[in-house]
């Protein structure tokens, strides 16, 4: 059967056509929200009109069987209208309020998992690792995974003192919003590339090669017709594989993640802010990465003890100063945590005034 | 379908309580030859610590540049169903609307002619149809651009903009983030599917200051609603916040950054000039303030991971745009920003790098923008700087 009649240049469809009817009818107007339970908030319109938005966890990666499921849902309590939120969770859009418990019975018995609103922690931002990308130097959905089943209870129940955003990068080219997150997880190398020299002489621009590097640690060899690398001042950060894939990087015995902390992407009350090194390494240790999962639960359960009501991890750690965050979670400060890259004079302590 | 491959490592992932990505490979993979080989070369990963793919090539549907990423498994002979393996992007509805509809009917396409697996969504907000053949690409853009949907970007072209749900269900929305999204995607078609820049570029609009897009700290141009005017305090309503247990003095006065507000048990008060518009109070107590006035978008500009320079988050170049229909102030400013680009950008080099290696005046002469304070944290440290030789004028009292 021949293929129907391909289009360019249309563009995506128009919203409009997805938005359920209450939504059309008070587009702008809303008023406000209530979170009713952690999975569950209700926006109320000037009007008087209201609807239900019942959220559920989603691995992201999703089966067209597990996709059926859910707009089989949708369709039977939503009038089929449905929607993910920016951190992938799923949203049914419930516009008739009788549909609310019916649609929470089944999505239990289904095995659904409700929650991510409000003081908690909600589904982690991630990129493909070892599932469908080059670059990985560690998987994210595994890693995603045994965090979220770590903290499940975060996610359908408990509070924390504000939101607390977990964000998983396969590589430190950061596809997910690593850098300004609450606690996220970034896998690095820590071995020089090695070169397949007759390789980067047919596949590699030697220019663009050398560009790459942030240390400036790549040079021309013009008798291999490749590239070289000073070993002392490689930081390993694989952006020369990017562009030149003979540079390989990947090293199974000495990859591993690292784990940031006390980024934010909101202005409330603080500016945004990037995510700062609390550990430097952990091995890559699947499938269930147990080590990493421990350092993340101390990171969270000290901001849980010590944060006031509101504060994120970034403002909790600025008022009670980075030599107490180290104490408190107990993390070794390394000569990793010392910034000698580029803004390293603007970390350094200008101040007498610090804490024991 | 025959059996699936044994997995005892991946099969781990399948215990707890969060929703495993591995259950979903093994449904695709029940009756899917492409899912069942993503499956047996995932083990392979995991007992090996190490990833199997090879580099994108080039790869794609006719007449466009952008819209599918070349993927190879490098261990052809081990898994030969994800041999081809490439990703498909889908433009995806502003906001992230759908219907069950449209749903089933991107699955019916997807099972015939991929592996049965998808991300809702990638990082930069497209559907993401995970796995197909070379041959299979032409049909499946077919059979989704006959039925209205088109390709999102990739490669050295602008990206799929995303947006935060907005004025669609959210009462904080200063500014249509749907219809922004929808207009510059519409507008900028051809550099959305022929990558024509010296590198990526993002647009994601965020409705306030609360930026559940992450437009900040994710887009080279991170489009950010606020407002010029008071904040409206319906005082009933603080009441309701407090008898419900709110510590209005603490959780909202306390922590207001610029120390605008007052409250005497009575009445709350806000020193509206005084305010930096952060959303802290509004987000606490949405029914009792409300934002009015002047409703328009702060543009920033720059902000990306950290390669090459450090990461960046997007610095404010426009403190205050008017954001109405057809948005012609922001689609000028984009193309003088991409012409700049153009004129003196790097290979790989992001906007936001540009500005900082030929510094922000160029940039802002170029564009034909002031500047404004609004624009830095601080002035200058250092008292050496550069003048134009049209800034000396001689005999001049300055």
């Amino acid at each position: 059967m021949a293929a129907p009649q391909r289009r360019t240049d249309i563009g995506p469809p128009h919203y409009k056509d997805f938005l359920p009817p209450v939504i059309q009818k008070n587009y702008g107007n809303w008023k406000y929200h209530e979170v009713l339970e952690p999975g569950v908030m209700v926006h109320v319109s000037n009007s008087g009109d209201k609807i239900w938005s019942v959220r559920v966890a989603s691995p992201r990666l999703l089966s067209t069987d597990t996709l059926r499921d859910v707009a089989d849902i949708a369709a039977k309590y939503c009038g089929g209208y449905l929607r993910f939120t920016t951190r992938n969770n799923i949203e049914f859009l419930v516009s008739d309020e009788k549909n609310l418990n019916p649609l929470k019975e089944e999505l239990k018995k289904k095995g659904y998992m409700m929650g991510g609103i409000g003081p908690r922690v909600s589904n982690i931002v991630h990129t493909q690792g070892w599932i469908h990308c080059h670059s990985a130097a560690s998987d994210a959905s595994g890693l995603v995974k045994v965090l979220m089943d770590e903290f499940a209870e975060y996610f359908t129940n408990k509070e924390l003192p504000n939101k607390v955003r977990l964000a998983v990068a396969c590589c430190t080219n950061m596809c997910g919003a690593v850098h300004c997150s609450d606690i996220a997880i970034v896998a690095v190398h820590r071995k020089v590339p090695h070169i397949d020299h007759e390789k980067v002489s047919n596949m590699c621009e030697v220019p663009s090669t050398i560009a790459a590097c942030p240390t400036g640690a790549i040079s021309p060899d013009p008798a291999k017709k490749s590239v070289k690398v000073k070993e002392d001042k490689c930081m390993y950060c694989g952006n020369c594989f990017t562009v030149c894939p003979p540079m390989e990087i990947h090293d199974p015995e000495y990859d591993g993640v690292a784990i940031v902390a006390g980024g934010k992407v909101g202005n409330l009350r603080t500016p945004p802010k990037f995510s700062k090194l609390v550990v430097p390494f952990i091995k890559n240790n699947p499938p269930r990465w147990p080590e990493v999962v421990s350092a993340v639960k101390k990171i969270l359960s000290a901001y849980e003890k010590g944060a006031m009501k509101h504060e994120r991890v970034g403002e909790w750690i600025e008022r009670i100063g980075w030599e107490k965050f180290f104490k408190v979670t107990g993390l070794p400060f390394t000569h990793q945590h010392i910034d000698d890259f580029l803004i390293a004079r603007e970390t350094f302590r200008t101040t007498a005034a610090f804490k024991w | 379908m025959s059996e699936l491959p044994k997995t005892p490592l991946l099969d781990e992932l399948e215990k707890g309580p969060w929703p495993s990505f591995v259950t979903e490979i093994k449904k695709a993979a029940k009756k899917n030859a492409m899912a069942k080989d993503e499956l047996a070369q995932l083990e392979k990963s995991y007992r090996d610590k190490r990833g199997y793919w090879k580099h994108g090539g080039i790869v794609g549907v006719r007449g466009y540049g952008a819209g599918v990423i070349g993927r190879y498994s490098s261990l052809p002979d081990q898994f030969p169903n994800v041999a081809n393996f490439h990703t498909v992007r889908i433009n995806s509805i502003a906001g992230f609307f759908y219907t069950s509809d449209a749903i089933k009917m991107m699955c019916d396409i997807w099972d015939k002619y991929g592996s049965g697996l998808t991300n809702f969504h990638g990082s930069t907000g497209d559907a993401v149809l995970l796995g197909t053949t070379t041959e299979n690409l032409e049909p499946i853009f077919a059979e989704f651009s006959s039925r209205g949907w088109d390709l999102g970007g990739s490669g050295s072209a602008m990206r799929t903009p995303s947006c935060c749900v907005g004025p669609a269900r959210c009462e904080w929305a200063h500014i249509d983030t749907l219809d922004i999204t929808y207009s510059i995607t519409q507008e900028f078609q051809d550099e959305l599917h022929r990558p024509a820049f010296p590198y990526k570029y993002k647009f994601k609009t965020a409705g306030c200051a609360v930026d559940c897009i992450a437009s900040i700290a994710r887009a080279d141009c991170s489009i950010i609603g606020t407002w010029r005017g008071k904040i409206a305090i319906d005082q009933d309503a603080v009441k309701w916040y407090e008898k419900n247990g709110m510590n209005i003095q603490q959780e909202i006065v306390g922590r207001c950054p610029t120390k605008c507000m007052s409250y005497d048990g009575k009445t709350l008060k806000i020193n509206d000039e005084d305010c930096s518009r952060c959303m802290h109070c509004i987000a606490k107590m949405t029914k009792a303030l409300k934002p009015t006035g002047e409703k328009g978008a702060t543009i920033l500009i720059g902000s990306k991971a950290p390669f090459v320079i450090g990461a960046t988050l997007s610095w404010v170049i426009i403190p205050f745009m008017k954001m109405e229909p057809p948005y012609t102030e922001l689609k000028e400013f984009t193309r003088k920003v991409w012409e700049y680009w153009d004129e003196y950008g790097k290979n790989r080099e992001r906007i936001g790098e540009l500005i900082i290696r030929r510094g922000m005046r160029d940039f802002l002469e170029y564009v034909g923008i002031q500047p404004d304070p609004r624009m830095v944290k601080e002035p200058r440290r250092d008292p050496f700087f550069f003048w134009k030789a049209e800034e000396l004028v001689p005999n001049s009292k300055l």
